[in-house]
């Protein structure tokens, strides 16, 4: 069995920090609001998406977030055609819920707000990420009290064995008022063989 | 010739006992009764105020009436009500009991979203977390595991039933119970009405006059395994998931993701589309996701399976709607029966499909379930008559 | 209507989202959808609300929507002609 690529690709975005492969690249004051901080991770990274600007929080942070893995992911690999996605959090789309209720919450100043609307969907996350890159495979959102390491695994693990050469982008992205944090890596044919579900909730810590 | 086709699908899973309470009952049994007298549960609301829209709800006597005689009403919501009245019914007929080897799914869009209502501030407002959903139901019917919660925008109902699936054909889990379900709320029908896309009228699927949906609150639930049992009602035998990739609300024009689901599913099954005998679509009566349909469905070569949306009964239930409407179609199938698709008046897609007009006898036993959703999900499974 | 067009352009950043633009950006004549500011379906429904919370304009017909929403100087000029605050 010919092991490619034995370096587990991760990256967490968490205290206003990017951890990319075992490396700090960005560390920026912890009382820089996300707002602040997500506008310069977008720079740094010469993301050059306007559409970034209009998603919400969670989706912001989950599209920075695999920027930051795939760009240096395949850096290293061939990019295939379909990569499929797995992302999972506690809180859902709890922050912008709460956005769009206040946009409801007065009956005498009621105007729901439409692009608000669209964002109170967790999965709306996964979405941004595959238009961007076009990638048409399989999606899910789970909602867990804590990342689970083993769940996502397995699920990513039935998918690879079903088609083979497959990649499948795994993670979490959590908002829970304004703390955030993203943890996300690559899961492939290689990978299956060289990491333990301990070895990954360890480095999700 | 028969049992080699089918021996590629020793992998198959089983839907077994199971149960649907929406706006036209509280078993599955009822919700059929209605449907074969041609009754639709959307009617005209005034809930919210200042929101006067058609809409299909739970009767709320009825279901407190109902869930008095295994919990106490206040210390539940009105989706947990829901959920665990579905449940307990469905685990109570199941084949299987609770072990630590089943897993407990549940999927849904908002969950309690009517808790971030200043007025429903009765119940401790961190049950508006999922996670909390989630222990309300595990705790209730004590199952070991944690729950697996699905959040997926429309197609979380079907997703329940791949993810069981997937879990237990890895061995991770031997039986899985699934319970999907949503309500409607202020929330979700300010949002859907600020993308204009509630229809003035009970919703028309496929039909030229469509404007829209009509949203519904529903919990469906059934015990899925891996083993032959007299009481499984169907076997899932393909599925396939696909992003469109391209808009975060809208579908794709050309239904690239729904067709590339479907392709899935025929392949994994070893079928051709023209096997499939009676399609249950999503048809949610907006512009746009009927026209995608009849896009992906003629693309497949498809337009001539017998197809119904059933939101024209229930309304779109949102993160039920996929398992809700796989069960009745299980049941539409084992009774050898085709419902018309309710609503419907006359065709308004720029290509043909074979839209049920009228409840019909019909013997078959192979059909396709599709849904669609925000963030572009596309999901098909297909479905088989149950052989013992 | 020089005033209303910087407030409008003004809105149209902030209730769009559209961070990475400035005021002197946005030409009073450039179209809004699909090139120019390239806004799309759900920034034309976000600008029906807008007309009708800050102008209490309700603004319900798809086809009269499109003409309204061409540039910044239809959209100003149809404020100005229905505005109710």
């Amino acid at each position: 069995m010919k092991k490619k690529q034995n370096i587990f690709h991760y990256c967490k975005i968490q205290n206003n920090s990017v951890l990319l492969n075992d490396k700090i690249i960005v560390s920026e004051d912890k009382s820089i609001l996300f707002s602040e901080f997500s506008k310069m991770l977008y720079h740094q990274i010469k993301l050059n998406y306007p559409k970034f600007f209009k998603m919400d929080d969670l989706s912001k942070l989950a599209l920075i977030t695999s920027e930051y893995l795939l760009t240096d992911y395949f850096k290293k690999t061939k990019k295939p055609n379909d990569i499929s996605i797995i992302l999972s959090n506690k809180s859902s789309s709890l922050k912008t819920d709460k956005q769009f209720q206040k946009t409801i919450d007065n009956k005498d100043s009621y105007f729901p707000s439409p692009s608000l609307f669209v964002y109170t969907l967790p999965n709306i996350s996964i979405g941004e990420i595959c238009i961007k890159h076009k990638f048409m495979g399989e999606n899910i959102f789970f909602i867990s009290e804590n990342f689970n390491s083993k769940l996502i695994n397995e699920y990513a693990s039935s998918i690879i064995k079903n088609k083979k050469n497959s990649i499948v982008l795994c993670g979490w992205v959590d908002f829970n008022e304004e703390n955030f944090k993203a943890f996300m890596y690559i899961a492939s044919n290689n990978y299956i063989y060289n990491i333990t579900t301990n070895k990954i909730d360890k480095l999700f810590k | 010739m028969e049992k080699e086709k089918y021996s590629k699908i020793m992998n198959s899973i089983y839907l077994s006992s199971n149960n649907i309470i929406s706006s036209l009952g509280f078993n599955t049994k009822e919700n059929i009764e209605k449907i074969k007298m041609g009754i639709s549960g959307i009617k005209l609301y005034n809930t919210f105020k200042h929101l006067n829209e058609y809409t299909a709800k739970v009767e709320n006597k009825i279901l407190n009436k109902k869930f008095s005689k295994i919990g106490a009403n206040n210390n539940y919501t009105k989706l947990e009500k829901m959920m665990i009245l579905s449940l307990n019914d469905t685990i109570s007929k199941s084949p299987f009991p609770i072990t630590k080897h089943t897993a407990l799914i549940i999927s849904t869009t908002k969950g309690n979203i009517d808790l971030l209502d200043l007025k429903n501030s009765k119940l401790d407002p961190e049950r508006v977390y999922l996670t909390k959903l989630g222990e309300v139901i595990k705790k209730f019917f004590k199952f070991y595991n944690d729950p697996i919660i699905i959040c997926n925008a429309c197609v979380s109902g079907v997703l329940g039933i791949t993810v069981a699936k997937k879990i237990i054909k890895n061995k991770n889990y031997k039986n899985a119970f699934v319970v999907a379900g949503d309500i409607v709320s202020n929330f979700t029908l300010s949002g859907f009405k600020s993308l204009q896309a509630i229809s003035e009228k009970p919703c028309s699927p496929y039909s030229k006059d469509r404007n829209g949906i009509s949203l519904g609150e529903a919990a469906a639930s059934v015990a899925i395994s891996s083993i032959s049992n007299s009481k499984n009602i169907a076997e899932v035998i393909g599925e396939g998931e696909s992003n469109d990739a391209n808009h975060i609300s809208g579908p794709s024009r050309d239904g690239e993701g729904l067709f590339k689901s479907i392709h899935k599913a025929l392949k994994i099954a070893s079928l051709t589309g023209n096997e499939i005998e009676y399609i249950c679509a999503h048809g949610t009566a907006t512009i746009y996701n009927d026209e995608m349909e009849a896009q992906a469905f003629n693309r497949l070569n498809m337009q001539h399976i017998p197809l119904n949306s059933l939101k024209g009964y229930f309304g779109h239930t949102l993160g039920a709607a996929g398992l809700l409407e796989t069960i009745i179609a299980s049941k539409s199938m084992n009774n050898n029966y085709l419902y018309k698709s309710y609503g419907f008046n006359k065709i308004g897609l720029t290509l043909p499909l074979n839209i049920i007009k009228k409840n019909q006898k019909k013997d078959f036993s192979i059909f396709l379930k599709t849904a669609s959703g925000f963030g572009g999900s596309n999901v098909a499974i297909l479905i088989k008559k149950y052989n013992n | 209507m020089k005033e209303l067009k910087l407030e409008v352009k003004s809105k149209i950043i902030e209730e769009l989202n559209l961070g990475h633009l400035n005021v002197q950006d946005i030409h009073d004549n450039d179209p809004l959808f699909k090139e120019g500011l390239g806004l799309d379906s759900i920034d034309a429904l976000e600008l029906i609300v807008m007309l009708d919370k800050d102008y209490g304009i309700k603004l319900n017909d798809p086809t009269e929507a499109k003409k309204v929403f061409e540039s910044i100087e239809s959209l100003c000029s149809y404020i100005n002609m229905n505005r109710l605050r």
